[in-house]
């Protein structure tokens, strides 16, 4: 809302055009006032700017980012690009953001599935799944997450060490990590293959009006390329005193994983089940009354109204796992924060590396929120005039 | 037996209650899981919380045994509470703990809201960050040895106390008319909303000591109290902006044909509106918030949870973090529950208010 001011009476009338007076009704009443009040903080950010500018002076660091190609002499403990010390700090900033977008992705896609099937479960009806989801979200949430990511990393790093490992079903929980059974394909690029008939299946759902024939048609393709191509799963197996094989994933980052996915789902659990209970009962009666079933009751009378609650409320439940993914530092997972955390104390360019870090979660949250917000517009309320 | 019967209405509540534990397939399974579920985690919580655990006795002791080890909690909760607080003056950080709890409770009380919070606010502040300095004749403190949960709920409370009257004339601003000042609230809000916290830690830790004038130094727990107190600003004034738009245009109006100036329909009619309803708002917000303190131990200041995981590498009782986490999130589960059920009753009662 707007609150009008004294000079309410002054405001431009609308038939006035032209660029200038658009601009002064834009800028709004008082105008001097404004600038003076945008010059005193622009003042003051100056004078903090020239203290900084002194103190890099007398630590005989020249501001700029020329530091990125200099080589940077750490080890970083997990790195899905090859990493050594001496590389340059470029480099080991990029293997940053690449752990944060992998422990952030993965956070968010197993806390979406875990969360929503809480918020279901609660309402199932079922007393007692009811309240052990309750007892779930209650205890969770109102306990700190790094708390639980201490827990966790505790928890992680006191697991049997691989010949005493606890496994079951090819998942194998050791002291040097968890280890999980992995999809192969024969031939790297069959992928790509995959990929591309599964974007294709989506975009003939999309534009056609056989959505549920072009999805078979795409899980045929799939199932094909798996079937010709020969995938088979890398089960890791216990060979000497190692486990082989599969995918493994550090303790650091499978406690990450697990503290974000355990704390972020169950607030989805609550939303889940706010955006559920808040279509109103009698449409369920009404869609009774119908003759509709159960699953057809859900899928198209409820969640496409509850679609509306619940997806506006998750994007930001995601951009907030996402920015506390950098809790990774207190337990040492070598996140983008942790990392520039690193070049900050070795290299002394604070400012750069916090400017740095400020830009890339900008980055990450726009890009976040216009996905989120494409998809919210698909299952928002339709106004009048659109399809 | 007529269906206003107590004991009918209680037969049929039981029948629901086992129609819905048992009836048709699917509620029989579910029920299943949930008794799979408790079977696996209570009898081994049990056995580790009650019957095998430990409450007296030294480290030595707690080896032999499979359970939890109460002992260690016995000989650590001071320190965990208090950290190094010297040992003949606990009585003022425990007095700073039993002081503002009791501004929070007030705090919480509608009959109490009023002038007279806006002023116990900052007396009681005061009065905290007194007690744990020290000063005439009382002997000083330093700031090192302070630590625990009163350092915990000392800087929820300062920044609080900063934040709330900040972000309302934040979110002012940003629904003001002058583009100028709507312009720096937008920024300063979306920028701070899209950093992470420990980012603000490492801000108040690396650059923050240079930014000061020359000479002037201040301690860490002060500068991430002032970092995180602005980062707070953030996030409380986008609650305010909320409840500000539910205020109808016609209200300031109204106001202002009565010769009302800006300021005072800002706080004769718009704001007592506006912060009514965002009141469950910010409680939720300030419970997130107290929750969100625990990250001061990233950059290794003593609140409770740094005094947790402190307690657990003392050479005598080395390791025992479970005992010493679930000491701590209980204190802080019982605080944060009161929080949020205290702002679903005040949602309840506010929904009563308006029908």
């Amino acid at each position: 809302m707007t609150i009008p001011l004294r000079d309410i009476g002054r405001a431009l009338p609308p038939n006035r055009r032209g660029v200038i007076p658009a601009l002064v009704a834009w800028w709004g009443p008082r105008p001097f006032v404004q600038l003076a009040v945008i010059l005193l903080v622009l003042g003051g950010l100056w004078l903090l700017g020239q203290n900084i500018a002194v103190a890099l002076a007398q630590a005989g660091i020249s501001p700029g980012f020329a530091f990125l190609s200099s080589a940077a002499n750490f080890q970083i403990g997990e790195s899905p690009i090859p990493f050594a010390a001496g590389d340059t700090y470029l480099r080991a900033i990029g293997v940053g953001v690449i752990n944060t977008l992998r422990v952030a992705l993965a956070g968010c896609v197993l806390t979406a599935f875990l969360g929503g099937a809480l918020g279901v479960l609660g309402l199932m009806g079922n007393p007692l799944l009811t309240w052990l989801v309750r007892v779930y979200v209650e205890v969770i949430r109102n306990t700190p997450l790094l708390l639980q990511l201490f827990f966790w990393i505790a928890l992680a790093r006191n697991l049997p060490g691989p010949k005493q490992a606890i496994h079951a079903g090819g998942i194998w929980l050791t002291n040097r990590g968890i280890h999980v059974p992995a999809p192969v394909l024969e031939n790297g690029w069959l992928w790509l293959l995959v990929s591309a008939a599964v974007i294709a299946g989506t975009i003939l759902a999309r534009r056609t009006g056989y959505r549920r024939s072009a999805w078979l048609l795409s899980a045929l393709l799939v199932v094909g390329i798996f079937w010709q191509a020969g995938l088979r799963f890398d089960i890791p197996t216990l060979q000497g005193f190692n486990i082989r094989g599969g995918l493994s994933l550090s303790p650091e980052y499978a406690a990450l994983l697990v503290a974000l996915v355990v704390k972020f789902s169950a607030a989805i659990a609550e939303i889940v089940r706010a955006g559920i209970l808040s279509v109103p009962e009698g449409q369920r009666e009404a869609a009774r009354a119908l003759g509709l079933s159960d699953w057809q009751i859900m899928r198209l009378v409820v969640l496409p109204q509850a679609l509306r609650v619940i997806v506006p409320l998750t994007t930001s439940v995601f951009l907030d796992l996402a920015k506390d993914s950098s809790l990774a530092v207190a337990i040492g997972y070598p996140d983008l924060v942790s990392i520039l955390n690193t070049t900050a104390n070795t290299t002394g360019h604070a400012i750069e590396t916090v400017l740095i870090m400020a830009g890339t979660f900008l980055t990450l949250n726009l890009a976040v929120s216009a996905l989120m917000n494409r998809y919210n517009r698909r299952v928002a309320l339709r106004g009048e005039g659109r399809k | 037996m007529t269906i206003h019967d107590p004991q009918y209405q209680r037969l049929t509540r039981l029948t629901s209650l086992w129609g819905s534990l048992i009836g048709g397939p699917v509620n029989t399974g579910m029920t299943l899981i949930g008794v799979l579920v408790l079977a696996l985690v209570l009898p081994p919580l049990l056995h580790w919380a009650v019957t095998d655990a430990v409450l007296s006795g030294t480290q030595t002791d707690c080896r032999a045994a499979a359970g939890a080890c109460w002992a260690f909690l016995r000989a650590k909760a001071r320190f965990i509470l208090f950290a190094f607080y010297s040992a003949d003056q606990l009585w003022r950080p425990a007095l700073v703990i039993a002081l503002l709890l009791g501004l929070m409770t007030i705090s919480a009380l509608p009959r109490f809201w009023g002038k007279g919070l806006i002023t116990a606010w900052p007396l009681t502040l005061a009065a905290a960050w007194g007690l744990m300095a020290g000063g005439g004749p009382l002997p000083r403190v330093s700031l090192n040895d302070w630590g625990g949960l009163p350092v915990t709920l000392l800087v929820w409370a300062t920044c609080m106390a900063f934040s709330l009257p900040a972000a309302v004339l934040l979110a002012l601003a940003r629904a003001s008319r002058m583009a100028g000042l709507r312009l720096l609230a937008v920024s300063y809000i979306e920028v701070m909303r899209a950093i992470p916290m420990v980012a603000i830690l490492y801000f108040a830790m690396l650059i923050l000591p240079m930014a000061l004038p020359t000479g002037m130094v201040l301690d860490k727990l002060i500068r991430a109290t002032i970092m995180v107190a602005l980062f707070w600003t953030a996030y409380l004034a986008e609650v305010v902006r909320g409840g500000l738009q539910t205020v109808g245009l016609g209200q300031a109006e109204a106001a202002q044909s009565l010769g009302l100036g800006y300021w005072r329909c800002v706080q004769l009619v718009v704001l007592p509106q506006a912060l009514r309803q965002v009141i469950p708002g910010l409680v939720n917000l300030a419970v997130g918030f107290l929750l969100a303190t625990s990250l001061l131990a990233v950059i290794g200041a003593f609140d409770l949870l740094n005094t947790a995981k402190a307690a657990t590498s003392d050479r005598e009782w080395l390791g025992f973090y479970d005992e010493a986490y679930v000491f701590a999130a209980a204190i802080y589960f019982l605080l944060c529950l009161g929080g949020s059920r205290y702002s679903r009753w005040l949602e309840g009662r506010m929904y009563v208010a308006a029908r």
